[in-house]
């Protein structure tokens, strides 16, 4: 395999020892900065570019590679902590990491999102050595109607988030959608909602959206409990993974990956969408569905195995079509043109030594966060013995910081505190919050896709349903909401389940 | 009750660590002027998100400025929002801020019509149009259209059927020049089946996959693609041919349409004249750096050096342009 002694050849130039202490250092920086809410990785990279100024391109992309896995790492350490995403990729793993924290499993979710990291990577990397040109011919086959297929698919995959009350569920949802429909509209350039105010014009980032109803709101919840019930400390358990925790987690870990690789690929795809439906798998599937929204260890495990072999795709079309898919890759897109290299059909031929040299540095980077991070799990999830007003305070400093951070306005602090306000409320009324997050992510991305779908069919309703991938994926989504009605007709195998189970 | 002594460490280096992060980009490094011709302390705002245009330009100018010690400790910092209207209104309230500028281009021209911007280019103080970057009308290698004539042919016959897609919303730089393009070939811009896209990106995967029949959109951006055999250009849309690039212009073409992208730099209003011509004078120095040059030649852009006043002409004339386009669609 030609490919193969490429990478070897690959891995030569990543283990000198300057391109591995790069790599370490990118990786410890990524992680410091992933950890600050509002600072993604496409942040850290163009925060750090300046420092790569003076390095060799090879050398430069190496520890680009740990910086851009640090920070998706870092993201989720918050996240499960604080219970604040530091980006969009790990707002899911919130739900049930935050969940598993509060009992007093912080140290088993952080190894659980580090070792998902892990896998995610290890399993996407290989796929990017393996598959890229494959997947990358396919990626630019799907279309308009396909994405909005999915994002269908995804929307019936909220129903199970929705909570114990429907109604309260789809509230929520609803929330999410208007907070989703703030900005200009794509299509057209009309405002939406944004009340004249050219900051509003974008839209909310929805990590914004999502630290103000997870860590805000709840901080104002916890605060306005705290009389009534005088908290004791989170209790800080066993530092390590069980046998019992690693039983529920391999499988999610391995599933992961096949759901985030093709999204990480495709030109409309990103982390959002491909996490999410990996906790909505895993829920379905796990055997202790009951834990989930109490902390179940695969809605931590399978999400970030997701997240991270998704970013392995997002390079796949990176470097091989020249196409950014994320801000991130944008931001690695433009640091490969300071250096004249243009990524693109062209690069694997032109520049084999450089790019062979990353993918192996990303196979090492993976190892060195995987060794750094594991170790300090019991370390950070230490962080929660703090009392709790001072714990609170300290998020909600650490939120506010964040939101600042993403573009440095005034404006965006004032929406957070709105949005901490809203989630203060639904708490209060029992409306669960996820649902809005949802929303908020799928909203603008289904009707964006839906509008194009239909005005390349020149307004036509049969340009939904014009590919073979999004009717299968029409067909699926009609099986899943049909299997209730199905199972009724088929033979039972056993007597009636037991009523309110 | 008393949180245990690891912890404190901890959250204070987590903390200096963002102090030290976050507010370095955000707050000036101040006035630092020190002695010898070098201007140091320039902050270059890019009011777009990192990775694009506006943004690889300023950093580009920016370490070329350093390595050819022009300028020491030029920041660039990114403040976008709706179209770079966010970060224009925050350059026009920096009045009389002599360390700041910013860099913009065609798209803001767009984006203040079409967000009824409160400020708009006039306010500011021009400095130089550093680049032209033209359009150009691309194809999937298997599309049915060969030359600008079969593709106007069929555009004509039915508008709708022929989607044109382009990596910037309406009033942005490939909207407009599909627009022009529409009108040189005699088409209303209103039925023109336009379809916005997040940027080059997936701009391209839509043409490549043959999603729309026809892409409007920067040189740079597909290149490569061009080069590998993976597009064909139907035609450039400036009024030269460009180096490289297989394919008329649109006026050899038969469709009299000339449109070029460009960007530049701005500084806020109500700077001295001395640190104004101290700024172009910055930027004049950069045409000369190898570095820039090298920067040109490797993006594909067309060197435009134009600056004060002459420049500030320019900017109003493109306002008419493009408000005259944008009043006809009723944008």
């Amino acid at each position: 395999m030609d490919s193969l002694t490429q990478l070897i050849d690959g891995f030569g130039t990543a283990l000198t020892p300057t391109n591995l202490l790069l790599a370490a250092i990118g990786v410890l920086l990524g992680t410091f900065i992933g950890v600050l809410p509002g600072i993604g990785p496409a942040m850290a990279v163009a925060l750090l570019l300046p420092v790569t100024y003076g390095l060799e391109p090879i050398a430069a992309m190496i520890m680009f590679a740990g910086i851009y896995y640090g920070g998706m790492f870092g993201g989720s350490t918050t996240s499960i902590l604080l219970n604040t995403p530091g980006e969009s990729s790990s707002v899911v793993t919130a739900i049930e990491g935050n969940q598993m924290a509060k009992r007093g499993r912080g140290s088993q979710a952080l190894a659980a999102a580090a070792i998902g990291h892990f896998v995610g990577a290890m399993i996407g990397t290989t796929a990017l050595v393996l598959l890229a040109p494959v997947v990358a011919g396919l990626a630019v086959d799907l279309g308009a109607p396909d994405y909005f297929a999915v994002m269908i698919l995804a929307f019936v995959a909220v129903t199970s988030v929705l909570g114990r009350s429907r109604v309260r569920g789809f509230a929520s949802l609803l929330i999410g959608l208007t907070i989703g429909l703030v900005g200009l509209d794509e299509m057209t350039g009309q405002s939406r909602l944004t009340f004249g105010s050219l900051q509003l014009a974008d839209g909310i980032d929805v990590v914004i959206v999502a630290v103000g109803l997870f860590a805000v709101g709840e901080s104002l919840w916890v605060a306005s409990r705290l009389r009534h019930q005088p908290g004791e400390p989170i209790p800080v358990g066993r530092p390590w993974l069980g046998s019992e925790d690693l039983r529920r987690t391999w499988k999610p870990w391995l599933r992961g990956p096949l759901i985030g690789f093709p999204f990480g690929a495709i030109p409309a795809g990103g982390a959002e969408i491909p996490t999410f439906l990996s906790y909505a798998t895993e829920k379905r599937l796990s055997r202790h569905r009951d834990e989930f929204g109490s902390g179940a260890i695969e809605g931590v495990a399978g999400p970030e195995s997701t997240a991270s072999a998704s970013a392995s795709g997002t390079l796949v079309t990176m470097l091989t079509l020249g196409l950014p898919t994320t801000a991130t890759a944008a931001v690695m897109l433009a640091a490969f043109q300071q250096y004249g290299i243009q990524p693109g059909p062209l690069l694997f031929e032109r520049e084999s030594a450089l790019v062979w040299g990353l993918i192996a540095s990303l196979f090492v980077g993976t190892v060195l966060l995987l060794v750094l991070n594991l170790p300090m799990a019991p370390v950070w999830s230490k962080l929660l013995r703090i009392p709790r007003p001072y714990l609170y305070a300290g998020i909600l400093f650490f939120a506010s910081v964040g939101a600042y951070a993403v573009s440095g306005q005034v404006v965006d602090l004032l929406v957070l505190f709105v949005i901490g306000l809203l989630g203060f409320a639904m708490r209060r009324y029992g409306l669960p919050v996820l649902p809005a997050v949802l929303g908020v992510i799928l909203g603008p991305a289904a009707e964006q896709q839906m509008r194009r779908a239909l005005q390349l069919s020149d307004g036509s309703l049969s340009g939904l349903v014009n590919t073979a991938f999004s009717v299968t994926v029409y067909l699926v989504v009609a099986v899943v909401l049909l299997w209730p009605l199905l199972r009724r007709f088929l033979p039972r195998r056993r007597a009636a389940e037991p009523a309110g189970a | 009750m008393r949180a245990k002594p690891v912890i404190a460490p901890i959250l204070s280096t987590v903390a200096a660590l963002a102090a030290v992060l976050v507010v370095p980009p955000l707050i000036g490094s101040g006035a630092d002027d020190g002695p010898g011709s070098q201007v140091r302390g320039l902050r270059v705002m890019v009011p777009n998100s990192p990775g694009g245009g506006y943004d690889v330009t300023a950093r580009t100018a920016a370490k070329a400025m350093e390595e050819g010690e022009l300028a020491r400790n030029v920041e660039v910092f990114n403040l976008p929002g709706a179209g770079g209207t966010v970060g224009l209104g925050r350059l026009v309230s920096e009045r009389g801020n002599d360390k700041l500028v910013m860099s913009m281009g065609l798209g803001v021209v767009g984006s203040v019509h079409t967000n009824s911007s409160p400020s708009s280019l006039q306010d500011t103080t021009p400095i130089a149009k550093l680049i032209e970057e033209p359009d150009i009308v691309v194809v999937a290698r298997d599309s049915p259209y060969r030359t600008v004539a079969d593709l106007v042919e069929a555009w004509r016959g039915n508008p709708g059927a022929v989607p044109v897609g382009g990596g910037s919303s309406p009033g942005g730089p490939d909207h407009l020049a599909a627009m022009l393009f529409a009108k040189g070939a005699g088409l209303t811009p209103k039925s023109v089946n336009y379809v916005p896209f997040d940027g080059g990106g997936e701009l391209l995967a839509s043409v490549l996959g043959g999603k729309v029949a026809f892409g409007v959109s920067g040189v740079g951006e597909s290149r490569d693609q061009i080069e590998a055999g993976e597009l064909r250009v139907l035609a450039v849309t400036s009024a030269e041919r460009v180096d490289g690039i297989d394919g008329p212009t649109l006026t050899e073409s038969g469709v009299d349409v000339e449109f070029t992208n460009w960007r530049g730099i701005v500084a806020p209003p109500g700077i001295s004249d001395e640190d104004q011509d101290r700024l172009v004078e910055l930027f004049t120095a950069l045409q000369g750096t190898e570095q820039w040059r090298d920067a040109l030649e490797r993006n594909g852009w067309t060197r435009a050096f134009q600056t004060g006043d002459e420049f500030g002409q320019f900017l109003a004339d493109q306002n008419d342009q493009v408000a005259a386009v944008l009043t006809e669609l009723g944008l």
